[in-house]
């Protein structure tokens, strides 16, 4: 298959997947569980593209989105609540000393570009650390963040631990599918441009990655300021679609979250992030939930071990399994492709043999 | 003293804690030459090379490239008390200059590593592709949009051309580390050559290869030289191939320098068959 019928398919399944989910919003009802799965899955999958970034393409393993979103988070919310409801939001704090409010587009890049400078500033001496050194700094910064932002002496500006709401937020699950969208695709881009190869070079091997001339220092830090501005956009995504937002929300449990989708995806693969944000979603906000019903009866039998939060064993469970059995993910360092998937079928339907053999890397 | 040296090192001393791995070496690698590096196991061969290529300051002393001073360094701060060394006094007051090894790399002396350090997961070809990432003229922003469409397509042109001086295009798209352990040695030579060096140190390339690989090798690393117009300097253990390409020898023993010459002159000296065999050593 030539580069351009491969850009035109990836085109026509972009397009063909936005008309699908725009006709299932006209004809489904809007409370359907499907949709609350498709936007935050698509806001989740956003966010574990970028730790992907880190922990999978540069090898920094880094715990600190669940920081980085918060600033996200916190940015655009700060930015758009209308100036006629911050006396109401901020009614502790005097209506707070942001007067204005941005548009909705410039917040949320606003929300990527703080989270990117504490980025830039924290990397400057936590990048030195290694490995594990590295995700408890990381973690830690997070943890940190999320205290400050709690902190009433900065209530004129983050409402300490006050929910911030009355911010504009979206409707239909396109807009965290275009805006994420664009977000993958540009983080895509720049992992098959030459700096996301001197990226790799510095997961593979930083001692030969240096010696081949790459400046580690100023890559780790490209890579940990642009992973942090992504998930920092995410957070402005999760805020719109939580519509309120509390520094609480941002727990570490959160990153584990996040680090858990990665993992099931496979480190080191963008569509394997984003299935099993999808998938993990799905069985954690949907399809599992029936685990956390006390009474559930099976034909008169009522299952034994239910209770609220038993759905978090099972994933405790699956997450074990998968360390042991199924160490690459769904995807291992594999991306989806048409060609993939069209020389999958055809091996399996003994049809002719596709003759550019599996091209599916890069 | 050759104005046409391409390296000089001059009164290196490199000391770790208390152990001076190499003892005050001064060496000078002329333009063109093969120049080995020998010395039995703990001479600190390795170490010097290290020094040169910016992973460790030097404890003390002073490398030039191409007749610029490159790397200088005086024992300092702790070390000062410690410093075992020679002319403790002789570089203070200068300049520190200790540069990181893509600094380096990215002046013209690039470098292969004793135990192969190829990237695992990339093939062949990416391997080579990612030393072109150096010479970059492109920023973040116009390598993720692609401005730089022509740039990257000279890298890519370059790196095929690459790969054929070097015979391994039919394995260009094979993992890296799926090819044997020969080509390996090859595609860790090829990867640095792709940076455009002048100087090319070779840390044992011919370690766990057999009499055949290494007469290969050894022809290959001729014609490397003869046609990238390269220096060479390089550590070695098998004698053949250093007694045959090298056009001088430098020795080490516990970090001292012992002996340096041709060939000729390094296979009959005395302290040198006295450091390999284990002679009794006096005084």
């Amino acid at each position: 298959m030539s580069t351009k019928t491969k850009a035109a398919w990836n085109v026509g399944l972009i397009a063909a997947l936005l008309g699908l989910l725009f006709i299932l919003e006209q004809v489904m009802p809007s409370g359907s569980m499907l949709f609350t799965v498709l936007k935050k899955g698509a806001i989740y999958a956003l966010v574990a593209v970028s730790m992907n970034l880190l922990n999978g393409f540069t090898g920094l393993f880094s715990l600190g989105q669940a920081g980085f979103m918060l600033l996200g988070a916190y940015t655009y919310a700060i930015l758009t609540i209308p100036t006629e409801s911050r006396a109401s939001v901020y009614q502790y704090f005097d209506g707070g000393i942001v007067q204005f409010a941005l548009p909705v587009p410039v917040a949320l890049i606003a929300g990527g570009i703080v989270a990117a400078i504490f980025a830039y500033l924290i990397g400057l001496p936590v990048l030195r650390l290694k490995s594990d050194y590295l995700a408890i700094a990381t973690l830690g910064f997070a943890e940190i963040i999320r205290a400050v932002f709690q902190w009433d002496k900065l209530g004129p500006i983050t409402n300490g631990s006050n929910l911030l709401r009355n911010f504009p937020s979206f409707k239909s699950v396109l807009y965290p599918f275009i805006v994420s969208g664009i977000c993958i695709a540009l983080i895509v881009m720049l992992i098959n441009s030459t700096y996301g190869r001197a990226f790799k070079a510095i997961r593979d091997d930083e001692i030969a990655a240096e010696a081949m001339g790459i400046n580690l220092a100023h890559h780790k830090r490209l890579a940990f300021v642009i992973s942090s501005f992504f998930a920092g956009v995410s957070g402005g995504l999760l805020a719109m679609y939580q519509t309120t937002i509390q520094a609480s929300m941002f727990k570490s449990a959160m990153t584990y979250e996040i680090l858990l989708i990665v993992v099931i995806g496979g480190i080191g693969s963008v569509t394997g992030s984003c299935i099993s944000s999808f998938l993990f979603i799905a069985c954690s906000e949907w399809w599992l939930r029936f685990l956390d019903n006390e009474n559930l009866y099976i034909g008169g039998f009522h299952v034994p071990f239910l209770r609220p939060g038993f759905r978090k064993v099972v994933f405790a469970v699956v997450i074990m399994a998968m360390v042991l059995f199924y160490r690459q993910g769904i995807m291992g360092t594999k991306e989806f492709s048409i060609e993939a998937f069209s020389g999958f079928f055809k091996k399996k339907f003994g049809k002719k043999k596709v003759e550019e053999g599996g091209g599916s890397h890069e | 003293m050759s104005k046409e040296n391409v390296l000089k090192v001059e009164n290196i001393t490199m000391q770790f804690g208390g152990v001076v791995a190499v003892d005050n070496v001064s060496l000078e690698v002329d333009k063109g030459e093969i120049m080995s590096l020998i010395g039995p196991n703990g001479a600190g061969k390795t170490t010097a090379f290290n020094v040169i290529t910016g992973v460790y300051a030097p404890s003390n002393g002073a490398v030039y490239f191409k007749g610029e001073k490159i790397i200088q360094n005086h024992p300092q701060g702790k070390m000062k008390k410690l410093y075992q060394g020679e002319n403790p006094v002789m570089y203070e007051g200068q300049q520190v200059l200790a540069p990181t090894p893509d600094k380096i790399t990215k002046l013209g002396i690039a470098r292969t590593f004793q135990n192969i350090r190829l990237f695992k997961s990339q093939t062949v070809f990416e391997n080579i592709l990612i030393a072109k990432h150096m010479r970059r003229t492109s920023n973040i922003f116009t390598a993720t949009f692609r401005l730089n469409a022509k740039e990257e397509a000279q890298m890519r042109a370059e790196s095929e051309e690459l790969l054929k001086i070097m015979d391994l295009e039919d394995v260009r798209n094979e993992l890296a580390t799926s090819l044997p352990y020969g080509k390996q040695r090859h595609l860790e030579i090829a990867r640095a050559l792709a940076t455009k060096p002048e100087l090319l140190l070779l840390d044992e390339p011919a370690a766990g290869m057999n009499p055949q690989e290494t007469l290969e090798l050894t022809q290959f690393i001729g014609r490397i030289r003869d046609e990238f117009g390269l220096t060479i300097f390089m550590i070695e253990h098998h004698m053949d191939l250093v007694m045959e390409i090298s056009d001088r020898i430098h020795v080490l023993d516990f970090g001292k320098t012992i002996a340096e010459g041709v060939p000729e002159e390094i296979r009959n000296n005395q302290r040198v068959i006295e450091a390999y065999l284990g002679g009794v050593q006096d005084e």
